[in-house]
């Protein structure tokens, strides 16, 4: 009977123990983080994760996976901390996605590139505000023996050759595409409708056609592996020269140009949208002189040339660049 | 193969030097599944006991039903989690959506079934011959059924330390409810996933051997203090 006690009272114990340590590496997690020198800021490492009072408001974006898998968002986000204060949290998606985060109001504000479905958002009632602050080019890379001969063509002509040199031999000439409702999937899209051909027909035309369903850097290392062609941003491009083997080939077209847009969430139509002042604050502030230089900049040190160019000073002249106002007027 | 041996350097560097963003998301981790694990134990223990214990019609069918929900693919767990939580969802105005709490309630319900069917299976595995000879001896079935808890003490920390594995190491729900935001809610597999889509695969897999090594510091210490019982 007494080792049937001993038993109860261990019985009991060992629960409630595995419980304290349990509740003991939880709180052992904020003392360590807490006498930190702040990593990334003043917070504890426990108010970080479970902010439980009510602190500095939190401004949540989406963004497309360009601009954050560069970098930039990265250099910016503290800027804009400490400008506005208020916690900038960042969340990135393709501009599908992105725009959904935006619809069901899960974020204040989303950066996107893809005018048609971004019209289409701000004609819905989702969307005020739409305002351009950058913009770059797409370009095609594909393996340096170029099999299907698209070097030096306009970006219509080369989807035509790689559809049909793909068709013609798929072991030699393959195309990986985003294949996920992203800015960039949208823009092959576009692509292969200017080059006469529908997409729904393309998609289904055989093994040459990849679809990857993945973000633009998982996209390029594939292209890279199977020695495909695929179309690029030009910043996630040069991010990732030197680990892929695919080249630029065609980087020449009015259809490559790329703009990137802020759009703040309408708060009429998304009751839970609280946060308009700052995303109005948002919008100026990277409309700026001083947000546009630290944009012009960007990049230069480590890849040679900007990821991305400033709209300040109306540097983009070509067909279809935003009108002076969308990129000069402030929200207000 | 050159990238693995960077990737052990340069998570041994990561680790000596401290480096704060690693170590707040390192700690983050920890304690997201800790609190995960925790409170999922704290419901399905139980329940796994009172259906072990209990007979009941269809006791077959519900075990079956919770063995099948082991093979929840994380990105549905997110996915289903998500639709409740997001601001136009029926839970939305707790604005739990990007936050460490949304990937607590992601990562309990993955758990759930598994830790349930578990300690059904844990209890059986001592059931028969404890239950006979402490009836036999004269305790109270309250009393067989604190020592067959007792005895199946290994297998339910065995099983916390699964639960805790299963939670810390999926990425699915993590990236899909929390957002990956940094320094807030970036813990080690979204961090991995973050830096394979950047291309830096030595980092990566530098991540990969430090969340390694807290499984392996967790699961030793719950072993020490089990054997110390």
């Amino acid at each position: 009977m007494k080792t049937l006690l001993v038993k109860r009272i261990r019985c009991v114990s060992i629960p409630i123990i595995i419980t304290c340590i349990l509740l003991a590496t939880v709180l052992a997690g904020c003392a360590p983080a807490a006498t930190q020198p702040a990593a990334t800021d003043n917070t504890s490492a426990l108010s970080t994760a479970f902010p439980i009072t009510p602190g500095t408001p939190r401004f949540k974006i989406a963004t497309t996976t360009s601009l954050y898998d560069t970098g930039l968002w990265n250099y910016l986000e503290p800027m804009f901390e400490k400008k506005a204060n208020v916690k900038l949290d960042i969340v990135y998606a393709g501009t599908g996605v992105a725009l959904e985060y935006g619809k069901r109001g899960d974020v204040d504000a989303v950066v996107v590139h893809d005018p048609e479905a971004e019209a289409k958002f701000i004609a819905d009632g989702y969307g005020v505000n739409k305002r351009s602050f950058a913009f770059n080019h797409f370009l095609i890379a594909g393996p340096a023996s170029d099999p299907a001969g698209v070097k030096g063509l306009s970006p219509d002509q080369a989807f035509k050759k790689i559809y049909e040199a793909g068709i013609a031999d798929p072991t030699k000439v393959k195309f990986v595409s985003r294949g996920d409702n992203s800015g960039t999937h949208s823009k092959e899209k576009l692509i292969w409708q200017a080059a006469g051909l529908k997409y729904e027909d393309v998609q289904k035309s055989g093994p040459w056609y990849v679809e990857a369903g993945k973000g633009m850097g998982p996209c390029l290392l594939m292209a890279s592996e199977q020695g495909a062609y695929i179309l690029a941003d030009i910043s996630t491009f040069l991010a990732f020269k030197g680990k892929v083997n695919v080249v630029p080939l065609v980087d020449q077209g009015e259809l490559f140009l790329n703009v990137y847009d802020v759009i703040e969430i309408n708060p009429d139509k998304i009751k839970t949208a609280k946060m308009l002042p700052t995303a109005k604050a948002f919008t100026n502030w990277l409309m700026s002189d001083e947000v546009q230089d630290l944009i012009a900049n960007y990049g230069v040190a480590e890849y040679g040339r900007s990821l991305f160019n400033p709209l300040k000073g109306g540097g983009c002249t070509e067909a279809g660049c935003p009108k002076l106002e969308d990129y000069t007027v402030p929200v207000k | 193969m050159q990238e693995i041996w960077q990737a052990l350097v340069q998570a041994v560097n990561l680790i000596i030097s401290l480096d704060p963003e690693v170590i707040q998301i390192s700690l983050r981790s920890l304690y997201i599944s800790a609190a995960s694990i925790l409170i999922a134990a704290l419901f399905c223990i139980p329940i796994g006991a009172l259906i072990h214990f209990h007979d009941f019609r269809g006791k077959r069918v519900v075990i079956n039903v919770v063995q099948t929900f082991y093979s929840l693919p994380t990105v549905v767990v997110g996915l289903f989690v998500f639709l409740f939580i997001s601001r136009s969802g029926p839970l939305g105005g707790f604005e739990l959506m990007f936050t460490p709490a949304a990937i607590v309630i992601g990562q309990v319900i993955l758990i759930m079934p598994m830790l349930t069917g578990m300690t059904i299976g844990a209890l059986s595995g001592v059931d028969k011959a404890i239950r006979d000879t402490a009836l036999s001896s004269g305790a109270s079935t309250t009393q067989a059924m604190r020592a067959i808890l007792f005895e199946a003490r290994f297998a339910v920390v065995g099983l916390l330390i699964l639960g805790f594995g299963r939670a810390i190491s999926e990425v699915g729900a993590a990236l899909m409810l929390g957002g990956n935001i940094r320094g807030y809610t970036r813990v080690l597999t979204t961090a991995i996933s973050l830096e394979t889509q950047r291309g830096d695969l030595v980092l990566s897999l530098a991540l990969g051997i430090i969340l390694i090594g807290i499984a392996m510091v967790v699961s030793v210490i719950m072993n020490i203090l089990l054997q110390r019982y």
